[in-house]
């Protein structure tokens, strides 16, 4: 048996090595100095100064500090600031710029289901019809192993807590819902099995790659996109009026989940990284497979049916997926262009 | 023990839930190991008999806009 110890309010988190990363900019520099000194002795938050905060580095690292709070904590910051006023306040503030501009650039996408009838095919139609680059088939047949492990690093930030947004959502549904999002969270969660965990497979893939399998390692290195792609979930499943919305998205990540891991254990075997680095995307293929139709029809479907008024939310969560899941592609292989492109100009 | 539960999903595959093998057309038993499986119908999947959601990319009009 284990002792505790420690007195109210003053608690650390025990986790290993995660510690308040550093600031890019005025926003990650005001969260990262509250979250270790507290409100009342650090000056009032910046303003916002205007743009995409979905491409915002710095709004993007501070909003994933502050949702941090409610997972793995931070080492070097008290576990009582969970609940901070200030933190709380500012985290709000980024929310619904966060929210506004998700709703304003991804809303649109439901427009091209509205004559399906059914929320579940619905959504499994927008997966479907995502358009964009194909970022999958790019790693399973021309990307370098330098731009495959660049992609596991751009992963990780999501990966590593993978379902854990989620398992916020069970206490918002109810019944057969709740049910059929519990079947899935045990399945995601190892089925009773730890070396399945799929976030520990996720880190144990990190490891075989040759990279660091440490939570929060690469937060600083990641792109704006990757950090808001974690973010959503935190968004849509801490607040419970987002519930329609953390569903849609959910089933619409799952939805895109069985074809392209697929592609990407391909690549990984491709470009010579060992197996235990594909294994995560192998297990993907087929969980995602069962996963994509209980989201959608049992999770979504059930979901709308209890509560109608939700259905546009469920719509706009599965856009606010395939818009970022779009977003972060376009962006990875610009940047993997340019870097041939360099390399080009460089041999010349 | 609970029968299995089996449900099949539009233009997709068959869920199982509450087996524990699943034996295909040639007669070998797969071990079921995750508390849902989904069977392949499509019959084009890469990991037979489960499905990899290969079907997706099969265009099946029959069952959607059959002419009257």
């Amino acid at each position: 048996m284990r002792c505790l110890a420690g007195g109210y309010g003053s608690s650390m988190s025990q986790q290993q090595g995660t510690r308040v990363p550093g600031p890019v900019g005025p926003i990650s520099h005001h969260v990262a100095t509250t979250l270790r000194n507290g409100g009342t002795s650090v000056p009032p938050a910046p303003e916002w100064e205007g743009g995409s905060i979905i491409t915002s580095h710095d709004a993007q690292l501070g909003l994933w500090m502050l949702y941090e709070l409610a997972y793995r904590g931070f080492e070097d910051v008290p576990d009582d600031r969970e609940w901070d006023p200030d933190l709380i306040r500012l985290r709000r503030e980024l929310e619904d710029r966060f929210e506004t501009e998700l709703r304003e650039k991804a809303g649109p996408l439901a427009e091209r289901v509205a004559d399906l009838d059914e929320v579940g095919d619905q959504v499994l139609a927008m997966a479907q019809h995502a358009s964009g680059v194909s970022l999958s088939s790019y790693l399973r047949r021309d990307a370098t192993r330098a731009q495959v492990i660049d992609f596991l690093r751009e992963r990780s930030v999501q990966q590593l807590k993978e379902s854990d947004p989620q398992s916020f959502l069970l206490p918002r549904l109810e019944g057969p819902v709740k049910v059929a999002l519990a079947e899935i969270q045990y399945d995601e969660y190892g089925a009773g099995d730890p070396a399945r965990l799929h976030q520990s497979m996720f880190a144990d893939a990190l490891g075989a790659a040759g990279l660091d399998p440490a939570y929060g390692a690469y937060v600083n290195d990641v792109s704006a996109v990757s950090l808001a792609s974690a973010n959503v979930m935190s968004l849509f499943c801490l607040n419970r009026r987002l519930r329609g919305a953390a569903v849609g998205h959910f089933a619409a990540f799952e939805a895109s989940s069985s074809v392209p891991s697929r592609r990407v254990s391909a690549g990984i075997a491709r470009v010579g990284l060992p197996s235990a680095a594909s294994a995560y995307f192998d297990e993907h293929v087929e969980a995602d497979a069962v996963h994509e139709q209980v989201a959608a029809r049992d999770i979504c479907g059930g979901l709308v049916e209890l509560e109608p008024d939700l259905h546009a939310d469920v719509l706009f969560g599965a856009a606010a997926a395939l818009h970022l899941d779009a977003l972060s592609a376009a962006e990875l292989m610009g940047r993997w262009a340019d870097n041939a492109l360099m390399e080009r100009g460089a041999a010349s | 023990m609970k029968d299995a539960d089996v449900r099949i999903c539009p233009d997709g595959p068959v869920l199982v839930r509450g087996a524990t093998t699943v034996v295909d057309q040639d007669g070998r038993e797969h071990a079921v190991t995750r508390p849902v499986v989904a069977v392949c119908t499509c019959e084009r999947s890469g990991r037979m008999p489960w499905c990899d959601s290969t079907h997706k990319s099969i265009v099946r009009p029959a069952l959607r806009s059959a002419a009257p």
